[in-house]
């Protein structure tokens, strides 16, 4: 580990002494319910510089923004740094106006702030002076305002919060497109004539990177010339595992640069967050990382929680709930990692032999998340204070369809079954089938290679992080639920490639197998026991406050930044909901990642980064 | 060596390849072709290939599992009112939808203008559902359910997709038959069979409503005959969107067209192996396997094909209750194949 001038063992520890330094500029943030400092905008990049340096808080885990349009008139960013050697987060802020919004860039301390604050630009209209590339990443160029600001409103808009009132009791029902024709539902100056629209974001996109051919370097006397090419990778290609786009320039084969072109599946997520309410918000982060939806739900739920315990009468989770949570995120990431090393195998060109052997153990665990939760993937399981049901006494179907082909099992023993034998022979499957192919070998071994230091400034997380030697896992640096008490180990790898990508998730299962080996006595010993501690409630009233609530996702670090404000009874809706998506920040440093390699590798290295775009994009 | 890892690696493939023979040898060849064997195929301890034949097999969903809500009501045989809404537009269900894709108008009192419990109109746009399950996890008085029919494609949105009360209403005993614990549990946790409000009644006149177990989960005489329900639901379903001519567990029959007769012939199908089920469940001795092919009139029956999956679809549900094994009719089996193949070829 690094030696830090100055020794610190917890967070206010650190506080201090960046009060001594900057004793004018930083303020502990004393709103009802909240935490962390407020640094002077113009000395962030100062202390954010202190904070890396000085304090070890070498991991930016997220940045983003929020507007108190209506409360005070202030729009804010908000930080969460870590060290990571792990304890909790410090969390700073920095304010800003409305009108000429503008904070100093963090880029240069932390590199992974580079997307996220392009992110806060394209949906806040926050401008970051030092940003080198700022410019919209989830909309298009050319988009029409800010649309996370309070003051944005959508076409089809109907009300500010749900429930929305023309619902109930006089709910007639209409579609939003009968009052809102399509065609009609746009409005353009008087002056404007649609035909000569043209489109020139593309043209701004090839023209950054520097683009185009020169008519002097065409004649010039050289003998042999290569012109760079540029490849459009996406967004309709099969390796993309989705719509994601790679612009990428090539110098033969050998990639210069590489350009993530992200956003085709956006559908502004935080602020439909923002209209739900609390609870609506859970069967929305289903689709998030769709491949991992129970752990999704878990890392909303720990974060509504939190502020949830601020209040009086908050009771949290029973024993058996936080096993059973436990239970489901450790199955989820197994699913995960079966459908990485599955796809990943198919972007290598094995196609479909590997995933589907991968994949036929998932539909067994799909199998009791649907007898469980009532859906395969869409689980929307967790609940604040609890989960859904308790586990069924058995997994069985009744006939209601012709052709219906009935099962039956006894829950705890599909359960043992699954755990003891079928998942650890089919992961020591995978592992004969794949670990020594010499293809394998060839095309992975010293690709992609992200060195430690890098993968921390970039802010990566989840087995990406840990391939490359950093043993950072929430599940330890900052435990929740049961994970405390339970006996395993972070898996890390050290050589940084796609093949340690690859090992690390086969470790990664072997250890939730371990874990699922310890929950399932505990499930037998808690049977009976009850899974809520309170009563469930719909609408419930949440104290003011805000939260951080972040679990070790089969992806990376998960993290919803949840913002409870207005309503001083506690309002229903959360004011913002914020999404840190390990899919979207761990494709910070796909670019230098690529740099060198081959034009096929590039498939490879965003197959062994394992992205699913539902996230990506929100 | 170079390259055993290759070797290694393909030694895996040719076990799963071999695995799978292996298994089909298990069965003698007819490994998709036997009802008893589901199960086993696709359990915990199966080898090699484990497909599901779609649509000439479908897995049957677990109880718990979600698709669109339908909303409850009395059973048509209910003594006192037959057919009567669970619900009583409280509007929670709206409230609790994050698309809210449920529209509620409450019923109110023609004479004095006061809301009344019990909606005037419920919609549900089943394109905006997102099939979370809310509605009917928060509903108070267990009047929303998630509905397991998943087969809803359709060719006209704009008419199809917008389910109104009609549509919605299924009776109690459908959603006994399809979730036949949660039920009970419910039952159990309401401390009757009937609807909230009504125990309460019962409570405050002095009465005790029965205690819900499984022996009383369906009437004492219930109807057992599989003849008559296969006889009246496709009446039923040519005749009237009336809820009162509604056959008990029969809840489609208000979308059949007249001019669908082969879609009222499988509706009648599955009414009687619903009702075959049920008497299963009652304790009733089960009726002949064969009944229904017999009973269901003939110009509604379209192909001999279609009593085999009646037969095959009731089979196993029937073997707790009727105790023996159904047996495999590989006579029928074979004629459905080639009816299938002559299909083809046309």
């Amino acid at each position: 580990m690094v030696d830090y001038p100055i020794e610190v063992t917890d967070v206010s520890a650190a506080v201090t002494s960046l009060k001594q330094k900057f004793p004018e500029y930083i303020q502990e943030d004393t709103r009802q319910g909240y935490s962390g400092i407020i640094v002077d905008r113009n000395y962030l990049v100062e202390v954010a510089r202190m904070l890396r340096d000085e304090l070890g808080f070498d991991y930016l885990s997220s940045a983003t923004a929020v507007d108190y349009y209506g409360i005070s008139d202030h729009m804010e960013m908000v930080y969460h740094a870590y060290r990571t050697a792990g304890g909790p987060a410090l969390v700073f802020k920095a304010q800003t106006p409305r009108d000429n919004a503008e904070i100093p860039s963090l880029i240069d301390v932390w590199p992974g702030a580079d997307f996220q604050e392009r992110e806060a630009y394209d949906l806040y209209g926050i401008r970051f002076p030092g940003h080198p590339n700022l410019k919209r990443i989830l909309l298009w160029e050319g988009f029409e305002g800010h649309p996370m600001r309070k003051d944005w409103k959508e076409p089809y808009y109907t009300e500010e919060h749900k429930p929305f009132d023309s619902r109930w009791p006089d709910g007639w029902v209409y579609r939003a497109e009968e009052r809102n024709v399509y065609g009609k539902n746009v409005q353009y100056p008087a002056d404007f004539d649609l035909s000569k629209l043209t489109d020139r974001s593309e043209e701004a996109l090839y023209s950054e990177l520097g683009l185009g051919v020169s008519i002097q370097e065409l004649d010039s006397d050289e003998a042999l010339k290569t012109d760079r090419l540029v490849v459009n990778m996406g967004p309709h290609h099969p390796s993309t595992h989705g719509v994601f786009r790679m612009i990428v320039t090539l110098n033969g084969e050998t990639i210069e640069s590489l350009e993530p072109v992200m956003g085709y599946l956006h559908r502004n997520h935080e602020q439909i967050g923002e209209r739900n309410t609390f609870l609506h918000n859970m069967p929305f982060t289903d689709r998030l990382d769709y491949i991992s939806s129970m752990g999704n739900n878990l890392g909303y739920a720990l974060a509504v929680e939190q502020l949830l315990s601020k209040g009086t009468r908050y009771q949290p989770p029973t024993y058996r709930a936080e096993v059973i949570r436990v239970l489901m995120t450790e199955l989820t990431r197994i699913v995960n990692h079966y459908w990485a090393i599955g796809f990943l195998l198919n972007d290598l060109g094995a196609f479909f032999t590997p995933a589907l052997y991968a994949i036929a153990e998932r539909e067994k665990i799909l199998d009791f998340f649907e007898a469980t939760a009532g859906s395969r993937m869409m689980c929307n399981y967790m609940r604040f204070g609890g989960v859904f049901k308790d586990l069924p006494e058995r997994i069985h179907s009744v006939a209601a369809k012709i052709n219906d082909m009935m099962r039956d099992y006894d829950t705890m023993d599909y359960l043992t079954e699954l755990i003891n034998e079928r998942i650890p022979r089919s992961i020591d499957e995978l592992d004969t089938f794949l670990t020594d192919s010499e293809i394998i070998k060839a095309r992975t071994i010293g690709v992609g290679y992200l060195p430690p230091e890098m993968a921390i400034a970039y802010s990566a997380a989840g087995p990406l992080l840990r391939a490359s030697g950093v043993p950072y896992d929430v599940r330890r640096a900052d435990p929740y639920s049961i994970y405390p008490e339970l006996d395993f180990d972070v898996a890390v790898r050290y050589n940084g490639d796609i093949y340690d990508r690859y090992l690390i998730r086969l470790d990664e299962m072997r250890e939730s197998v371990r874990i699922l080996k310890q929950l399932l006595p505990r499930l037998e010993r808690t049977k009976g026991e009850p899974i809520f501690a309170g009563n469930k409630q719909h609408t419930p009233r949440v104290p003011l406050g805000e939260s951080y609530g972040r679990v070790e996702n089969p992806k990376g670090e998960l993290g919803f930044y949840v913002v409870s404000a207005g309503d001083e009874k506690g309002p229903q809706n959360p004011w913002r909901y914020h999404v840190r998506a390990p899919s979207f920040i761990n494709l910070t440093p796909l670019g230098p990642m690529c740099v060198g390699h081959k034009v096929a590798d590039v498939v490879a290295i965003l197959g062994s980064i394992d992205i699913v775009l539902g996230e990506t994009d929100r | 060596m170079y390259g055993q890892g290759i070797l290694k690696g393909l030694f895996v493939t040719f076990k799963h390849f071999f695995n799978t023979y292996v298994d089909d040898l298990r069965y003698a060849g007819r490994k998709y072709f036997r009802q008893d064997n589901f199960e086993i195929r696709q359990g915990l301890k199966a080898q090699g290939a484990f497909t599901v034949q779609y649509p000439d097999e479908k897995i049957a969903v677990p109880e718990r599992f979600r698709f669109t809500p339908f909303l409850v009501v009395n059973d048509d045989d209910h003594p006192e009112a037959p057919g009567e809404d669970w619900c009583t537009s409280c509007g929670i269900c709206a409230k609790v939808c994050p698309p809210q894709c449920i529209w509620i108008v409450r019923g109110s009192d023609p004479a004095t203008g006061r809301p009344i419990p019990q909606p005037t109109a419920f919609f549900i746009d089943i394109d905006i559902c997102m099939n979370c399950g809310f509605c009917a996890e928060f509903c108070p008085f267990d009047a929303i359910k998630m509905d397991h029919d998943y087969e809803m494609a359709s060719y006209d949105r704009t008419r199809n997709h917008i389910h109104d009360k009609e549509r919605l209403s299924k009776p109690l005993s459908y959603w006994k038959t399809i979730a036949p614990t949660t039920a009970l549990e419910e039952a159990i946790a309401r401390g009757g069979w009937e609807h909230p409000d009504v125990i309460k009644a019962m409570k405050k006149q002095g009465k005790t409503p029965v205690e819900p177990t499984i022996d009383n989960m369906w009437p004492k005489a219930p109807v057992t005959d599989a003849d008559e329900i296969a006889d009246k639901a496709p009446a039923a379903a040519v005749a009237s969107s009336t809820k009162q001519a509604e056959v008990a567990g029969d809840v489609k029959t208000q979308d059949v067209l007249p001019e669908d007769p082969e879609k009222a012939a499988r509706l009648a199908k599955r009414e009687a192996a619903l009702a075959r089920k049920r008497a299963a469940a009652g304790g009733m001795p089960s009726s002949e396997p064969t009944t229904v092919a017999e009973a269901a009139p003939a110009e509604q029956v379209a192909e001999p094909a279609v009593v085999v999956d009646t037969q095959a679809n009731a089979g196993p549900d029937a073997t707790p209750a009727g105790g023996g094994k159904p047996k495999f009719d590989k006579q029928a089996m074979l004629e459905k194949i080639r009816q299938k193949k002559a299909q083809k070829g046309g």
